[in-house]
């Protein structure tokens, strides 16, 4: 019996404490900004402004010769339905490149008849790529190369030489059937948006208070540390979950992107990927007492390997050894894999229960090691 | 605080951003076992972007490892392979591709599009030479090897820039705000355009000394060659900073405590960096939006340092790319300037 009056005090307190958050966050304009405003604008910034397929690439075309092959093969590359071509002379081809209003040029010299005529002669077309943007160089070279091999394949079948045998490669991407960049770039950015809520926002309103000196305050009160910090995750835990339902419900159901996944794992998923960015907000907070530190650490320590390091905009596979190994202690890491694959295959048990149980453990360390920050820094 | 992120990111970012496939697994379903498709696989099995081949034998194992992202590509030969190719004829082979990958996905596939043309070049073409053969020769201007460190390093240099110039600005104003001492400078004989010129040294001297270590990194340490005039791409950063500190300045007008002064910062810079061509190709957006980011003064500054660094672009490219740069620095100013005037009086 000696221990109702103590708990019903604990529940009572933390609900005291969990309505004064809910009230500071509704009062703030700046936390409904970022936790409405900004996820819907960063989607359709990933819808709109992050693609990664190649659609139709700007070209310059240098005919240098005239002849009946060199006008069949200029048609080809005008015909490409990947290849916007511009015809000019070579020196304002180069400029434009140089300029990046184009990026590529394709020439055809002057001799490329008379070789092409010549016996054990070969005609060649040269494709320069703009190199300062390798992935874009890289889809041009393969275009290019798929309109000259339409262009000899005409000219074989039209002096009617017998077809060449061909290996045949049929592709099929499973889960994402016309490979889409965007059906993982969406769903991807909701890591990002979580990571702004759950580390960036509170870091900086619990910095705030450390810095106004109201932590102090709240702190000579009768509430236990354990009270402080649930009074600080649950309003912030709520706040992120709504800002990433409006996400899924935005991505599913005005940008289409498919969502395969049970609700429930994703719910789960996502709680611990939020306590683990709640927890490091409130330890950087805790450790640096101070907004403008806070924030920065923040922005390094959660927000940017979040894009950078987390598997959303660059593989990880591709990045050298040791940044592989450093990106086994991102959260992000875990939670954009599950969230991929929660969206575009389901529920595939042996991934989902390995990434929870990463992001539960580094839910614990971040929330373990505020809990040791806070009780050191009232000493 | 300033320096030490600038290092951290010097070190992970460069490497890390890049789209190039590479330490991918390759599963292979041979249901032939022909020579022509132990062959292929042979040649496969030696492509960089493969260090590690799976070998699968049925078609549940097939979807397991790709389900479970054992591998990016199963590669799987159907029974008659060899026999069609032995016979001159067109055979087909299937390849199945992680979807939610989809980008690497393609990309390796591209890789393994190049070995089997190789191959079919080798193996199924005559050897007798006739008229009219052509051939393609592709370069690649300003960066040979298409090494993604290159591009990467300029546009670092411009994001990295931009955080903390804005930062600084934003920040510094909105917290002498927060803590009273703002009135006490505007009470002081210093006019507001004075107040703002002693906003905005500090935030030059910031990007200019924390671009010049990025410089140096991609220089020295990452052996990206510099190209271009060093005069000139200063002399752009002057432009480009001016535009940003306008940005900061007119944020920390309209907002009344740091905090707000720095989210408002981070929903500038967010779309700015995503939508700067940075992440992925201006030309690629639809072109209502490739119009907005005119607004953007960091894609026309990483046109400019890209340009200067790998292109050596001259003075009149330069300017065709800075001029954008001076108009969004005069409207933010002004707009702050307004904003401020409206707070005082």
């Amino acid at each position: 019996m000696a221990n109702r009056p103590k708990k019903s005090a604990f529940f009572r307190r933390l609900l005291a404490l969990c309505r004064k958050e809910s009230v500071q966050i509704i009062r703030d304009p700046t936390s409904i900004l970022i936790a409405v405003v900004l996820p819907l604008l960063l989607m359709l910034i990933f819808a709109f402004g992050i693609n990664l397929d190649s659609s139709l690439i700007k070209v310059g075309l240098v005919a240098e010769d005239s002849g009946v092959e060199v006008q069949r093969l200029a048609a080809s590359f005008v015909g490409s339905p990947y290849l916007q071509v511009i015809t000019g002379a070579r020196p304002e081809m180069e400029l434009a490149l140089r300029n990046g209003r184009i990026r590529g040029i394709i020439v055809i010299g002057n001799d490329f008849t008379d070789k092409l005529e010549r016996f054990g002669d070969s005609a060649s077309v040269q494709v320069i790529t703009d190199g300062a943007e390798p992935n874009t160089a890289n889809f041009v070279e393969a275009y290019a190369r798929g309109a000259w091999q339409v262009w000899q394949k005409e000219r074989a079948a039209a002096r009617g030489l017998p077809e060449r045998p061909e290996i045949g490669l049929e592709s099929r991407f499973w889960y994402n059937p016309s490979a889409l960049s965007r059906n993982y770039i969406i769903p991807g950015s909701i890591t990002l948006i979580m990571t702004v809520i759950g580390a960036l926002l509170t870091s900086l309103v619990i910095a705030r208070e450390w810095e106004r000196g109201t932590m102090e305050a709240l702190l000579s009160t009768a509430m236990t540390r354990s009270e402080l910090l649930l009074s600080k995750l649950i309003p912030y835990y709520f706040l992120g979950i709504i800002s990433e339902s409006i996400c899924i419900a935005f991505a599913t159901f005005v940008l289409h992107v498919p969502f395969r996944g049970p609700l429930l794992a994703t719910w789960l998923v996502s709680s611990f990927f939020l306590f683990s960015a709640l927890g490091l907000g409130l330890l950087l907070s805790t450790a640096t007492r101070n907004q403008f530190n806070a924030a920065q650490g923040a922005l390094n320590a959660a927000f940017l390997p979040s894009m950078m390091l987390s598997g959303l905009l660059y593989a990880i596979n591709s990045m050298p050894v040791a940044i592989r190994v450093a990106t086994y202690l991102i959260p992000a890491r875990y939670f954009v894999d599950s969230i991929l694959t929660l969206f575009q295959a389901g529920y595939v048990p042996k991934l989902f229960w390995l990434d929870v149980a990463f992001l539960a453990g580094s839910s614990v360390f971040f929330l373990g090691l505020t809990a040791v920050q806070t009780r050191r820094r009232l000493d | 605080m300033l320096i030490m992120p600038v290092v951290l990111q010097l070190l992970l970012f460069p490497t890390a951003a890049t789209l190039e496939v590479k330490n991918e697994v390759l599963a292979v379903y041979n249901e032939d076992a022909g020579a022509a498709s132990v062959e292929l696989t042979e040649r496969f099995s030696k492509a960089q972007a493969f260090p590690a081949m799976l070998i699968v034998y049925s078609e549940q194992e097939m979807r397991r490892i790709i389900d479970l992202q054992q591998a990016l590509i199963v590669l799987r030969f159907p029974q008659d392979f060899s026999r069609h190719i032995e016979a001159r004829q067109s055979a087909m082979m299937q390849a199945i591709l992680d979807g939610r990958r989809s980008n690497s996905a393609q990309v390796a596939l591209s890789y393994l599009q190049q070995i089997v043309q190789q191959y079919q070049k080798e193996k199924m073409t005559p050897g007798i030479a006739v008229t009219g053969s052509s051939e393609l020769v592709v370069r690649h201007w300003f960066n040979p090897n298409l090494d993604s460190v290159w591009s990467v390093m300029p546009s670092l240099v411009a994001i990295i820039t931009t955080v903390s110039a804005l930062v600084v600005t934003a920040l510094s104003v909105a917290r002498e705000r927060e803590q009273g001492t703002f009135e006490q400078l505007l009470v002081s004989p210093l006019t507001p355009g004075m107040i703002m010129i002693g906003k905005a040294v500090p935030a030059v001297l910031i990007a200019s000394v924390q671009a010049t270590i990025i410089l140096l990194a991609g220089v020295f340490l990452y052996r990206v060659p510099f190209q271009g005039s060093l005069f000139l791409l200063y002399g752009s950063m002057v432009c480009y900073v001016t535009a940003l500190i306008g940005f900061g300045l007119f944020i920390s007008s309209i907002c009344s405590t740091q905090q707000q002064a720095f989210l408002g910062v981070f929903s500038f810079m967010m779309p700015a960096v995503l939508l700067s061509g940075f992440a992925a190709p201006i030309e690629n957006m639809p072109m209502w939006l490739q119009r907005l980011t005119w607004f953007n003064p960091l894609r026309h500054f990483i046109i400019i340092v890209k340009g200067v660094f790998l292109k050596n672009i001259d003075f009149a490219e330069v300017a065709a790319n800075a001029w954008p740069l001076l108009v969004i620095g005069v409207v933010t100013l002004t707009a702050a300037d307004i904003a401020f005037r409206r707070k005082i009086g």
